[in-house]
């Protein structure tokens, strides 16, 4: 059971202040799986996945990686891991270009002395090649990325993670923000991320995505976890009763 | 618009030409160019070698204290402290000059009071203390105003070394040496701002702080040098003005932090961050020169001046957001 699956989390807790964000949580995430988090708002999804990615540390409970248990201080650390987390809005630079964007932080550079020049025809071509093995055709990557839709922004953002983090990707509601066709592209690029032996979180609520793009779901309730489903073993109406609690309705002055 | 529409043309000349032209640097060499023209029509005088040689002497000050203005509005902060940070530095040389302490050991002091004052404001904003960056220069202005006030006891100081003066008042090939002191800073500043490593983090932070800093940058050290960049050339532009006239008085500088501003906006530098040129805050500078000097020539009154400027900045700025849009 121990190396079976690249993350595992056991018993993880977080309060803050009085509030039990997540009480008691385990949960794995297989080798080239796109796990689904689902939930109500304030179940505790984005608390979990920011304990997964090192923005904030649990209270209690242990993360395996790969079998060996890791603590992870900061974002810096889940990077080295190979866990990025591709955040909503602050993913990308907008004034910056589409390569720039891609290599932030790690650019590639032509060192003359004591100064790192750019080697941006280095990381136009990377960033190119990059997106084509997703699946993404973009030859202007000089494109600054304030210039481009939504859509194309979630890519791009999605590209960047999945460039540096090679192992585990999450991704908080990539397609919240975008319509039905960008929404799509969005979804097929992460099922194709999957063959790229990458695994990925995906946090969402729209279940039709979910069943869309995910292998495995993971319903979350008032901080516990309520319930984890294969999807094809699975439908809509039984997540939706996992995510309300309508089947626990008897049991629910228990906790 | 869908991935598959991410397909364009493949880069060519006519995407750079078209880039050229939507370049916010574009605009304002236009406007200087055709202003000129303007001023050459009207004024015989304008478009002489000694008088754009003059033209570029009187800027050279401001516009090498823009340059570390431009480093900190495109991170999305702001300076205020540049003028008296450039008097402070300036006052300081010139006393320890007629202290009997060498020249070129009373000139380095300054540049380093100038880096100190630019260090403190970068630490009171990027520590702990968080101050917002209007706040942390206005108090480093006061600071800096008040310290030369004292050190020359509000008097000028007078009689530096006559080699000090070669400095702003020397050639170099026929051009003046203030002119290739600029010239060469902005060569620098150009070259780091648009090819080195370090100077695309300015724009990264101005364009999205916490995105880099999640990609891994250290950005309070980044931000930290902006002020300290800041700082140096304030100084430099202290010595240039000292060495210019000579001497130097506790009051010199006042006012050249909305000139570098106004350079700096003027060139398309945008002060919630993330957008702005080297090159764009030259010509933005050399606008305002131009400008002055052409009045000047026509007998425009030195009000109106301060009128036509105005008109120039909100002008340049309107446009520049219209034509985003």
């Amino acid at each position: 059971m121990a190396n079976d699956c690249l993350l595992r989390l056991e018993g993880i807790s977080k309060s803050f202040g009085g509030v039990r964000a997540l009480q008691d949580i385990d949960l794995e995430v297989n080798y080239n799986e796109v796990l689904a988090l689902v939930g109500d708002n304030g179940a505790g999804k984005s608390t979990l996945v920011k304990i997964i990615s090192g923005a904030i540390p649990p209270d209690k409970g242990k993360i395996f990686l790969e079998g060996k248990e890791v603590s992870i201080k900061n974002p810096g650390e889940a990077a080295s891991l190979g866990i990025q987390m591709c955040y909503q809005d602050l993913a990308l630079v907008d004034c910056l270009d589409v390569a720039t964007n891609i290599f932030l932080g790690r650019e590639i550079c032509r060192r003359v002395g004591f100064v790192d020049f750019l080697s941006f025809r280095k990381m136009r071509e990377k960033s190119i090649s990059h997106l084509k093995t997703l699946g993404i055709e973009l030859q202007n990557v000089k494109e600054k990325v304030k210039n481009l839709s939504g859509g194309q922004r979630q890519v791009i953002a999605v590209s960047r993670a999945v460039y540096w983090g090679t192992k585990l990707v999450i991704l908080d509601e990539p397609t919240a923000a975008l319509g039905v066709r960008e929404a799509k592209k969005v979804n097929e690029l992460i099922k194709n991320l999957k063959q790229k032996n990458i695994s990925i979180i995906v946090i969402s609520h729209n279940l039709q995505h979910v069943f869309y793009v995910a292998d495995r779901v993971v319903v979350l309730r008032h901080g516990r976890k309520a319930g984890e489903r294969v999807i094809k073993e699975t439908d809509g109406d039984e997540v939706v009763k996992m995510i309300t609690g309508a089947e626990f309705n008897g049991q629910e002055l228990a906790y | 618009m869908g991935i598959n529409n991410f397909r364009k043309s493949s880069v060519n000349i006519k995407d750079t030409l078209i880039q050229i032209k939507n370049s916010r640097v574009f605009l304002v060499i236009v406007g200087l160019f055709l202003l000129s023209l303007l001023l050459s029509v009207l004024s015989p005088h304008f478009l002489t070698v000694s008088n754009i040689l003059n033209v570029l002497k009187q800027i050279s000050m401001i516009a090498v204290v823009s340059i570390g203005m431009t480093y900190v509005i495109i991170t999305g902060g702001i300076d205020l402290s540049v003028g008296s940070v450039l008097a402070l530095s300036a006052v300081s040389a010139a006393y320890l000059m007629t202290h009997n302490i060498n020249m070129y050991l009373a000139i380095t002091v300054g540049m380093i009071i100038g880096v100190v004052c630019g260090f403190i404001s970068g630490i009171l904003i990027t520590t702990k203390i968080n101050m917002p960056p209007f706040i942390a220069t206005m108090a480093m202005m006061g600071i800096g105003r008040g310290l030369s006030m004292v050190i020359t006891e509000g008097r000028p100081i007078y009689g530096l070394p006559n080699q000090f003066g070669f400095i702003a008042g020397g050639y170099v090939f026929g051009i003046p040496m203030p002119v290739i002191i600029m010239i060469f800073l902005y060569l620098i500043g150009y070259v780091h701002l648009s090819y080195v490593r370090t100077g695309m983090y300015y724009y990264a932070i101005g364009g999205n702080q916490e995105a880099t800093r999640v990609a891994g940058i250290d950005i309070r050290r980044v931000k930290l040098s902006a002020y300290v960049i800041s700082g140096l050339t304030a100084s430099i532009a202290g010595i240039i003005l000292a060495s210019r006239l000579v001497s130097i008085e506790p009051l010199s500088g006042s006012g050249y932090e909305l000139d570098a501003i106004a350079a700096a906006v003027i060139g398309g530098a945008n002060l919630y961050g993330g957008e702005g040129s080297i090159i764009g805050t030259l010509v933005g500078a050399i606008i305002m020169g131009v400008l002055r000097n052409g009045l000047n020539l026509l007998n425009v009154s030195a009000y109106w001046q301060q009128v036509a400027v105005g008109i120039v900045i909100a002008g340049v700025v309107s446009i520049n957001a219209l034509r985003k849009k």
